[in-house]
């Protein structure tokens, strides 16, 4: 079995800064993590090797420093490790992106699944799955909660939907998004660590996908980010201080309030 | 030209999102209209049968045409069966706009046929305008984590596409007399082959989500750190059952594991528009105002003085909530008591 899995590199968004006087992102001092729906993904990815055997190739496109990104799923137990880097892709909007991620996938044939979290924590679009899906005309299932089951030439999974857990069956080769529930990502061992230090991560620009350089990229994107603004609060309500009138009087303007709202 | 909204249903039965989506596809044929540019509000429905009320409905609420297409292959959601059928249409109708609710089939389906027509997509839009001089969709919403908000367009490929949150919006008013002028229904037969997926759909295993509560509240009174532990909880939920609210919390009350995540309101949790929403030891961090800010009332009660909350707050109290909650709570159950004592 050969199961493919898109991750990408992220911030640690949880202490992503912004620039005060410019209103940018602070780049500087920023770690950059697998995006830690991805980590679900190869967790699932390798599970499913450690029962049906085969192996798992990990890509990604970003710069050159995602390789960091791609040694850590190789030393997560992933065996071969795919870098999509070049100027061209550079400033890739979703539909580029799934452009270039389906390309390469189609290089790395056969195989029988490819994954991807359900979504990126610093986009937070979730398009990219379905987008590589849809260009490859793959069977697609997005939310995946649990692989149900795994036989010749099918897969059964279910999703997490408004509704409750719907299961699907799907035939092989298709594309999976992963939600947290599939399963709880595993550390590198020391001995990854040391075999993913040796490991050759193989970098790949447009010629090798053969995909068109004008087509990728911020050329070859459709939507354009055109401004960037920092959020404006609007209402300027009245204030009333509890520790200096109490908070029983507080509680009656309160009450107030709420019935001049109609809401008592 | 169009703005088509692409309604959802469950077996039969349209969703109030449906609803929710005239409100912002009105407001950009108008905008349409303002810039010169007459534009069409047009509903799509797909399904295998549909309720007729549920159609008309839509008409009510100011689809100037509802375009159905049913097939036995379109219900349950497959998305290679919907995508199918909507590149038809799209190919056919070349809409200007599409947008769709950010739903679980939404955000599958959207990404899935934008490819296929080679046009862009933006997720997630908390504010939809068009460009009054060309036209375009000005797509708005929140980036990097919700510390800033970005600005974003498709100028040169159509139609534009765009996902806006449940909640975010409320339906339009529903005018059963008066369907928008001259509102048709048109049936589109789906040639064959073209509702079909090589997915089999099996199963559902419902389970309510207890979040749904929160969505559908029109009250909401939510907690977050400042109430210290989990017992804390309680001032929350005695407030909540005196004002008749759903409980809301922020990331830290839920990461603390105080309360379940379904209850989270923000940019990584649920979006609510309650009719009040009582923010109780809430800071007020972006991303949870991201969640909560289009509530028609908010209320909040914070120690400190400086919590961007209040910038929020159409009433705000500077003052302990273990003083302040416990109290409001009984001046409501007093005054209900008094009334009801009247009557
Ligand atoms: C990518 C990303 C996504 C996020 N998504 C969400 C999200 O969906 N929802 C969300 O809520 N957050 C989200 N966050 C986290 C957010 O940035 C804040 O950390 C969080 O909202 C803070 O929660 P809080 O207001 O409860 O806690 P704090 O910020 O710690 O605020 C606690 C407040 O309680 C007040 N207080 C303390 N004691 C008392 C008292 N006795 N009486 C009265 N007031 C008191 C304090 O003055 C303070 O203002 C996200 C962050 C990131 C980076």
């Amino acid at each position: 079995m050969h199961v493919i899995v898109c991750i990408k590199q992220v911030p640690e968004t949880s202490n992503v800064r912004m620039d005060p006087q410019t209103g940018t992102i602070v780049r500087e001092g920023v770690e950059s993590i697998v995006n830690p729906f991805d980590l679900h993904a190869l967790e699932l990815a390798l599970r499913l090797k450690e029962q049906r055997g085969g192996r798992v190739t990990a890509i990604s496109m970003g710069p050159r420093a995602a390789e960091t990104a791609i040694r850590e799923a190789l030393s997560m137990g992933c065996d071969d490790g795919l870098l999509l880097s070049d100027r061209a892709f550079a400033g890739s909007d979703t539909w580029a992106t799934s452009r270039v991620l389906s390309a390469a996938v189609r290089k790395l044939a056969p195989f029988d699944l490819v994954l991807a979290g359900v979504r990126a924590t610093d986009g937070e679009t979730g398009q990219v799955g379905p987008g590589v899906a849809s260009l490859l005309a793959l069977p697609l299932a997005t939310y995946v909660s649990s692989v149900l089951e795994l036989t010749d030439g099918f897969v059964t999974v279910e999703r997490l939907i408004e509704e409750g857990y719907e299961s699907l069956r799907l035939p092989l080769p298709c594309l999976l998004t992963a939600g947290k529930e599939v399963g709880f990502p595993r550390l590198p061992t020391l001995r990854g660590k040391q075999r993913a230090r040796r490991q050759e991560v193989v970098h790949r620009g447009p010629t090798d996908i053969e995909v068109d350089a004008a087509r990728v990229g911020l050329a070859g994107s459709p939507t354009r980010v055109t401004a960037i603004e920092r959020p404006t609060l609007t209402r300027t309500g009245r204030i009333v201080d509890a520790a200096r009138i109490g908070a029983g009087r507080a509680a009656a303007e309160l009450a107030d309030f709420l019935q001049e709202h109609h809401l008592l | 030209m169009a703005v088509w909204t692409l309604a959802e249903q469950a077996g039969g039965r349209l969703k109030r999102v449906s609803y929710e989506l005239l409100t912002w596809g009105r407001h950009l044929a108008d905008g349409l209209e303002a810039s010169g540019r007459p534009a069409e509000l047009c509903a799509i429905a797909l399904g295998a049968r549909l309720r007729e009320e549920d159609l008309e409905e839509l008409t009510e609420r100011g689809a100037d045409r509802v375009c159905v297409a049913e097939s036995p292959g379109l219900d349950p959601f497959l998305v290679e069966a919907h995508a199918g059928v909507l590149e038809m249409l799209v190919r056919w109708g070349r809409p200007e706009i599409i947008i769709a609710a950010a739903t679980t089939a939404g955000r599958t389906l959207m990404p899935y046929l934008a490819v296929r027509l080679e046009t862009g997509l933006t997720a997630d839009c908390t504010r939809l305008e068009i460009d009054p001089d060309t036209g375009h969709l000005v797509q708005i919403r929140p980036a990097a984590g919700g510390k800033v908000l970005a600005t974003i367009m498709t100028a040169d490929h159509r139609p534009q596409m765009a996902t806006v949150r449940p909640h975010a919006a409320q339906p339009p008013p529903r005018r059963p007399a008066a369907p928008a002028l001259g509102a048709c229904i048109t049936r589109v037969d789906v040639p064959d082959g073209l509702a079909e997926s090589p997915v089999e759909w099996l199963a559902l295993r419902a389970e309510q989500a207890a979040g749904a509560a929160v969505q559908d509240a029109e009250r909401v009174v939510a907690g977050g750190r400042g109430l210290k532990r989990a017992e804390g909880f309680g001032v929350v939920r005695n407030l909540a059952r005196a004002l008749e609210a759903a409980v809301g919390a922020s990331r830290e009350a839920v990461d603390r594991g105080w309360i379940g995540y379904p209850h989270q309101v923000g940019l990584s949790g649920k979006t609510v528009t309650p009719r009040l929403y009582v923010a109780v030891g809430i800071s007020g961090a972006i991303q949870h105002l991201a969640g909560m800010q289009t509530a028609d009332v908010i209320v909040a009660v914070n120690e400190d003085a400086d919590a961007q909350i209040f910038q929020v707050a159409d009433l705000g109290v500077v003052g302990d909530l273990f003083e302040v909650v416990p109290a409001l709570v009984e001046e409501v159950e007093r005054r209900r008591a008094a009334r009801e004592g009247d009557g």
